[in-house]
C-alpha cells in the first residue's frame, strides 16, 4: 500500500503532480521543476523529506556500536549536535545505505536514512545492535522538512522563538540543535541538506508539520518537489542510493572513499573486503560527465571507453548549466573523453571533477 | 490544461494530427502529454524527407525527467520540421497546439488513416480516464 506523509494534503492542495517514490505518495513537482531548482539555488526553497526514516540508538554502548556498524569514523563526533555521512557496508563491503548520524548525547544517536530501504536498514541495525546492547527505535511519529537555498536559514530563523533563534543561528555546518518553533513546536534543526545549499533540515513532530509548513510558505520558501531535489543534487555531486551505489558496489567504485576512515584497529562491518579491493587496485571508478551536445544522459545508457564499457548512473538536464550531466561506473584509467550511446548514436562526452555546481555557479572545467 | 481545439485528431498516445487546407498534416503532442512530461529541455526531430509509417517512433522529447517517443499518427513523408524547437523545447510546454507543434507530414492515404485517429472529444474521454 502506497504510504502518505502527514503533509500529503497539503501537496495536493498546492496542485503537486504527485509520484511514487519508493511506496510513498510523494510530490514531483508543483508546476515547473526547473522553476522550483532556481528558487532554491537563488532564495529559499523546501521540501517533504518525512518519507526517511528516523532511527534513535540508545544505550551506554551506542558509540561502540556505531564504530562497528558504519565505514565512517565516529569518533569524528566529539560535540553533541555534531553529524556524519556514512556509508553503512555488508560483510563484502558493499554499500547497504547510506545514512547520516548525529551525536546528541553519549548514550544516545540518531540516524536519518533513505526511506526505499527503510526495511532492510532496519533488519539490519537491529541485528548487529543486539550484541551491543543498543536499543533501536524507529520514529515515524516526526514529519522532516529540508529547507534550502542562500535565504533558507535567514526564513527558518524567523519562525523561532529569540533564545533559540540565537543558538540556532550560531550552529556550523554539519550540526544539529532543539530548537522551538511556532506555537511552541519543538524542533530538531540540522544545518544538513541533499541540495548543496546550505539550510536546515528540521525533524518535526508530526502534528506541528503542516503549520510549519504553512508558516515557511508565507515566509516565502517556494515548496519544491523530488525532481528539483534530483536535479540539485547532482548538480552537487552527491550520490543516490539505489542509483547510483548499491550492495553490489563498494565505497570505493562510488567515489565515496573519503568518507571511509580506515583508522588505526577498528573492526568495522566491511573493513576487510575493502582493504582487500584497496589493494589490488584497478576497480571500476565513479566518474562526473558533462555533455556539450544537445540531449539528456539518462541511467542506464552505456558509455563507450577504451577500457571497455562503463554505464550512466545518475544522469539528467541540469538546469544551471543548462546542459546535462551525470555519473558514470566506468572501468579506471579509462581516460578523459569518452562517449555515451544515446539511442543507438555515439556522442562525445568529457569527464569532469565535481560537484559541477557551487554557489549557484559552474565550477571550474565543467 | 489548454482547451482542446476542435479541428485535432489525436493518438492514444497523445500526438495530434492538424490537416492543413493544402493537404499537408501538422504534428505535435498533446498538451496533456506536455503537463506529465514536465518541463522540456530536448527535441529530436525527423529529416524532411524522411519516410514515416504510421504508429513508428519517429521524434523523440525529453523532459528533465524522462525521454519520449513521438510516434507518427499518419504514414507519409516529412514536409517540415519545426526549426526553432531544439532551441527553444519549452515553447512545447508553453503553446503545445500552436507554436509546439514538431512536424508536418505529406500523407500516402490520409482518408483511411485519419479514420484510425480519435477525435477530440473520444481524446478528452480517454485521458479522463487515465487520471482515474
Amino acid at each position: 500500500m502506497t504510504q502518505k506523509t502527514i503533509l500529503n494534503d497539503s501537496h495536493r492542495a498546492l496542485g503537486a503532480k504527485m509520484v511514487d517514490f519508493g511506496g510513498w505518495d510523494m510530490p514531483i513537482s508543483y508546476g515547473s521543476q526547473i522553476e522550483e531548482h532556481h528558487a532554491v539555488r537563488r532564495d529559499a526553497g523546501m521540501f517533504d523529506v518525512s518519507h526517511m526514516t528516523v532511527v534513535d540508538l540508545a544505550g551506554a554502548r551506542t558509540r561502540e556500536f556505531l564504530r562497528r556498524l558504519l565505514a565512517n569514523g565516529v569518533d569524528k563526533l566529539k560535540l553533541p549536535g555534531k553529524a556524519l555521512y556514512s556509508c553503512m557496508l555488508d560483510e563484502q563491503g558493499g554499500v547497504i545505505d547510506d545514512l547520516i548520524v548525529y551525536y546528541l548525547a553519549e548514550d544516545f544517536f540518531r540516524l536519518v536514512v533513505n526511506a526505499a530501504t527503510r526495511d532492510k536498514d532496519l533488519a539490519w541495525i537491529t541485528r548487529q545492535a543486539a550484541a551491543f546492547d543498543v536499543k533501536v527505535t524507529e520514529r515515524p511519529d516526526f514529519a522532516m522538512i529540508a529547507v534550502q537555498g542562500p535565504n533558507a536559514r535567514d526564513k527558518v530563523l524567523g519562525l523561532l522563538t529569540p533564545e533559540t533563534r540565537a543558538k540556532a543561528a550560531k550552529i556550523g555546518k554539519f550540526v544539529a540543535t532543539e530548537a522551538e518553533g511556532p506555537d511552541g513546536m519543538p524542533l530538531f534543526v540540522a544545518r544538513t541538506g541533499y541540495t548543496g545549499e546550505d539550510g536546515f533540515e528540521i525533524v518535526v513532530p508530526e502534528a506541528h508539520a503542516v503549520t510549519l509548513w504553512n508558516r515557511l510558505r508565507e515566509a516565502g520558501v517556494t515548496p519544491a518537489g523530488l525532481g528539483a531535489r534530483d536535479t540539485l543534487r547532482l548538480e552537487a555531486g552527491m550520490n543516490l542510493y539505489g542509483q547510483d551505489m548499491d550492495e553490489s558496489v563498494t565505497p570505493w567504485e562510488a567515489n565515496l572513499g573519503w568518507t571511509v576512515a580506515l583508522d588505526e584497529g577498528r573492526d568495522f562491518i566491511g573493513r576487510a573486503a575493502l582493504e582487500r579491493q584497496k589493494a589490488a587496485g584497478a576497480h571500476r571508478v565513479m566518474v562526473g560527465l558533462v555533455m556539450d551536445e544537445k540531449g539528456v544522459l539518462r541511467h542506464g545508457q552505456r558509455v563507450v571507453t577504451a577500457q571497455g564499457d562503463g554505464e550512466i548512473l545518475s544522469g539528467s538536464f541540469s538546469p544551471t548549466l543548462g546542459k546535462s550531466i551525470a555519473f558514470a561506473r566506468v572501468p579506471g584509467g579509462a581516460g578523459e573523453t569518452l562517449q555515451v550511446d544515446i539511442r543507438g548514436k555515439l556522442v562525445p562526452v568529457r569527464v569532469v571533477k565535481y560537484p559541477f555546481v557551487r554557489d549557484g555557479k559552474a565550477c571550474e572545467g565543467v | 490544461m489548454q482547451e482542446i481545439p476542435g479541428d485535432l485528431k489525436f493518438m492514444k498516445s497523445h500526438e495530434w494530427a492538424r490537416v492543413e487546407d493544402k493537404g499537408t498534416v501538422t504534428c505535435g503532442i498533446s498538451d496533456h502529454a506536455q503537463g506529465l512530461l514536465g518541463d522540456l529541455v530536448y527535441v529530436e526531430l525527423p529529416s524532411v524527407g524522411d519516410t514515416v509509417k504510421a504508429g513508428n517512433a519517429c521524434a523523440v522529447v525529453e523532459s528533465v525527467k524522462a525521454a519520449s517517443d513521438v510516434y507518427a499518427p499518419l504514414s507519409g513523408e516529412i514536409v517540415a520540421v519545426n526549426d526553432a524547437l531544439p532551441d527553444k523545447p519549452e515553447t512545447i510546454n508553453e503553446d503545445a497546439y500552436g507554436d509546439g507543434w514538431l512536424f508536418v507530414i505529406k500523407p500516402d492515404n490520409l482518408a483511411e488513416e485519419l479514420e484510425e485517429l480519435l477525435d477530440p472529444d473520444a481524446y478528452a474521454e480517454l485521458i479522463e480516464s487515465e487520471d482515474h
